[in-house]
């Protein structure tokens, strides 16, 4: 076994209890995951930024997460607490999420913000944690980290908040980085290079990558393989430059509904669902 | 039986085929988030017993027993014929709590009726237009801001006279000023919304923008806070009532008897006490109304 | 049908001055369906909004239909353009039911025949009986933005002005919501133009295109000479050089300094 299996996922369930009845988000979900970058697609209420928060066990109560087999390295998550998730994330598994204006605290400047993540992991002094955090702002190819460290969120821009992002979630060295829609606030220049550090770092360290996202386009030309979610279940698994020989109606039709720059259609073809998807 | 069933299914339903069915079936969803908050009901059934006994007040009580001076039996404590006892003017003071209830009603009807649209009027005038027209209405609510409601009162009182319509004019006076800020927060945060640029573009005039699609939505707020604030007018109404600002001998006012029965407060303890815990249960009835309409307002904004 | 000549939109003064539109000027043909594509902070959507009537302070002349548009725009001239803005949770109003929504243009021009014109405009865009009484919590994204389209259209515009009308929209909707908008220009006869940061999109609808970038309109090209790589301007080329999908091995990391 030449790469060692960072994550299995056998059977997840997500059920959130309603007043008419349980909400299934995630059904029967199963992947496994090595040292790669793997694509979770799919469109609204398919489930997939449900099971990113599961493996962090980032799903609130009442909703109820159950999974035959949930296993990261060689811990076992669906066993798992609060505070045993909260032991995991930032060490062993890292989220970085949409929008860096709502995932950073506007009140402290960005290189306290991973300063503190950095203390808070490895219990260093103050000076520590400050030139860590410096260090991890060069990482992220940031030209002036002195000068950044001392900025506010909202001074920076997108693109460089979400690389603020990439540092305070890699400081603490995670095994697994998962992104949730990581780029959709960017614009596309931004999104290219954002994506290019994280590609450089995720490599470099040898960790495993997990991109939600709602973009096809994006997922294939940037991940090795993609999973492809409608209604909480799995309907496609195939290696990224496969996706256009890809088999199940949904995908080929989510494919074929996308516009094309060159390929000029009267009509778009419109994706018709077949209830039967949702059984699977 | 069937016909309570189909009524709740017709509001419920979830295509519905006119705008009285819409909104009636929008206004009995938000009944039955209400109604899941128990004390929320208890705050209402507090409220509805006090308006019901404001207004069947004749039937309820004597309206003579109420100011009637029996001298013979005063400071009587509770018993069978007079259930909350009598005062040291030897009136009843059921009736008294009873057509009490009246004057609380019109004091806090009133202000409420001044408050609301007044402070609606100037906030949110000063929140849709903003630049001077913000400024100068935001430094006259500031002026009246300023004034510490009892020291108004008391003032308006030296110079019209006491009596309900000047304290209902004093506490008013002071009251409004949260409501234009309220207004004007929730003018601000809605004006640049898109479905405003759209009602720009359709070439809606300012009145029609700002009472159709602005103050819809400040409404809520602004109830709710009058609600919470119930309990400061009926305490501040006490108040002056405590000082003889509010109602005059001999009509009944739950502040006045409480201070009426200062002196004898040790030996005869009803004749202070029982107002009181009116005044009491009153303020937290609404207290808790005002708890449960937020709940509801802030569950369907989610 | 649009002329625009030489729309400039500042905000401040003196040294902190930013123009978020500068100078842009172009045509659009009765008919035709025109895209302006750059990315945020290019200027495109102040552009459209100037466009719209919806910028007071701008500068230049905006002509439609052969009419010079005064900056405080009358009633009747508000007939002449409408906009679908982006965002379908946003653009309508909360507490109003579709029908509410739908009836207000109708009251304020005064056009009479309300009940039939809702009806009518809301078949149109794909909607039926049983959506006009809802409000908006009660309707999908895709549902909202065609109401959005419905109140664009119970107007009678000439122009139909679009926001990224399917930014905020799944992939499998937004194909029905271009499909519905390219319909409803071939029945209507209407003029459309279209802001997007999606090359795709806009060359799916627009034949000619404008790209702008820092507010001015860097250059005019059309879909066809997008599709084929036959443009001038280098900011363009690096447009379409992004739009093709991330490239590992022609990315290169750019040290970024704000």
């Amino acid at each position: 076994m030449s790469t060692a299996l960072l994550l299995s996922v056998r059977n997840l369930r997500v059920t959130y209890p309603g007043d008419e009845g349980d909400l299934v988000a995630v059904r029967n979900v199963s992947f496994e995951l090595g040292r790669e970058r793997l694509g979770i697609v799919g469109e609204s209420g398919s489930g997939k930024s449900t099971t990113g928060r599961a493996i962090m066990g980032l799903v609130a109560a009442p909703g109820r997460v159950e999974a035959d087999e949930m296993r990261l390295g060689g811990t076992d998550l669906t066993s798992l607490d609060e505070s045993g998730f909260r032991r995991l994330r930032g060490k062993r598994v890292a989220m970085i999420l949409q929008d860096p204006k709502y995932s950073l605290d506007p009140v402290m400047s960005v290189g306290q913000q991973i300063a503190e993540t950095h203390r808070c992991h490895f219990r260093s002094t103050a000076n520590a944690a400050r030139a860590a955090a410096l260090e991890m702002l060069a990482a992220v190819h940031i030209r002036d980290p002195e000068r950044v460290y001392a900025l506010y969120p909202h001074q920076v821009s997108g693109g460089m908040g979400q690389r603020v992002m990439i540092a305070m979630m890699l400081i603490a060295g995670p095994d697994l980085l998962i992104a949730d829609e990581p780029t959709s606030a960017l614009d596309v220049t931004v999104q290219h290079q954002v994506l290019a550090i994280m590609d450089d770092l995720v490599r470099s360290r040898g960790m495993g990558l997990i991109l939600i996202s709602h973009n096809l386009h994006l997922v294939s030309s940037f991940c090795d393989r993609v999973l492809v979610m409608y209604a909480g279940r799995v309907v496609e698994t195939c290696a990224a430059g496969e996706l256009a020989k890809a088999t199940h109606p949904y995908t080929r039709g989510l494919l074929a509904s996308l516009p094309e720059l060159g390929r000029r259609r009267a009509e778009l073809p419109q994706l018709r669902r077949d209830p039967a998807w949702a059984e699977g | 039986m069937s016909a309570a069933l189909t009524w709740r299914g017709w509001l419920l339903d979830p295509a519905p085929v006119s705008r009285r069915q819409a909104r009636l079936g929008r206004w009995f969803r938000a009944w039955l988030a209400f109604q899941r908050n128990g004390l929320a009901m208890t705050g209402l059934c507090v409220v509805s017993a006090l308006v019901l006994t404001a207004l069947a007040a004749p039937l309820i009580a004597d309206p003579r027993a109420a100011i009637l001076q029996v001298l013979t039996e005063r400071l009587q404590p509770p018993s069978a014929s007079h259930w909350f006892g009598v005062d040291e003017l030897g009136r009843d003071i059921f009736a008294r709590i009873v057509f009490g209830a009246r004057t609380t009603l019109i004091i806090v009807a009133l202000v409420s009726a001044i408050v609301a649209p007044v402070g609606l009027a100037i906030g949110l005038t000063a929140g849709y237009f903003g630049n001077w027209i913000d400024a100068v209405l935001m430094r006259i609510t500031d002026i009246f801001l300023s004034f510490p409601r009892l020291v108004l009162a008391l003032a308006f009182a030296a110079a019209l006279g006491p009596g309900i319509e000047n304290a209902v004019i004093a506490i008013a006076l002071t009251t409004w000023p949260p409501y234009a800020r309220l207004a004007r927060a929730e003018a601000l945060t809605r004006r640049r919304a898109e479905f405003i640029e759209a009602a720009e573009l359709q070439g809606a005039s300012h009145l029609r923008i700002i009472l159709s699609q602005i103050m819809p939505l400040c409404l809520p707020s602004v109830i709710i806070r009058l609600t919470l604030d119930m309990a400061g007018i009926i305490l501040t109404a006490a108040g002056l009532g405590f000082l003889g600002l509010a109602a005059q001998p001999p009509a009944p006012e739950w502040g006045a008897m409480v201070s009426s029965g200062r002196q004898v407060l040790l030996g005869q303890w009803w004749v202070s006490t029982i107002p009181g815990i009116a005044i009491f249960v009153t303020s937290v009835g609404f207290n808790l109304l005002g708890d449960g309409l937020r709940d509801v307002a802030d569950s369907r904004s989610s | 049908m649009i002329v625009l000549e030489h729309v400039t939109v500042s905000y401040g003064t003196g040294t902190g001055r930013i123009f978020a539109a500068s100078d842009v000027s172009f045509r659009v043909e009765e008919g035709a369906a025109f895209g302006l594509v750059g990315e945020s902070g290019s200027g495109k959507s102040t552009v459209l909004r100037a466009i719209a009537g919806l910028i007071p302070h701008a500068q230049g002349r905006v002509i439609l239909g052969g009419r010079e548009m005064s900056t405080r725009r009358s009633t009747a001239e508000r007939k002449m353009a409408q906009m679908v803005f982006q965002d379908p949770y946003g653009s309508l109003h909360p507490n109003q039911t579709v029908d509410q929504t739908l009836s207000m243009p109708v009251a304020i021009h005064r056009l009479g025949y309300s009940d039939r014109r809702i009806s009518s405009v809301l078949r149109e865009v794909g909607l039926g009986r049983e959506h006009r009484y809802r409000y908006p919590h009660q309707l999908s994204g895709g549902q909202r933005q065609r109401v959005a389209i419905a109140r664009a259209l119970v107007l009678e515009p000439r122009i139909l002005l679009l926001d990224e009308p399917t930014s905020a929209l799944d992939v499998s909707v937004q194909a029905e919501i271009l499909n519905l908008l390219a319909r409803l220009r071939q029945l209507h006869g209407l003029t459309l133009l279209m802001v997007s940061h999606d090359l795709a999109v806009i060359a799916h609808l627009c034949e000619r295109i404008g790209v702008m970038s820092n507010g001015s309109l860097i250059e005019l090209t059309s879909a066809d000479a997008l599709a084929s790589g036959r443009v001038t301007h280098p900011y363009t080329r690096q447009l379409l050089r992004s739009n093709r999908g991330f490239d590992r091995s022609g990315a290169e990391i750019v040290d970024a300094a704000s």
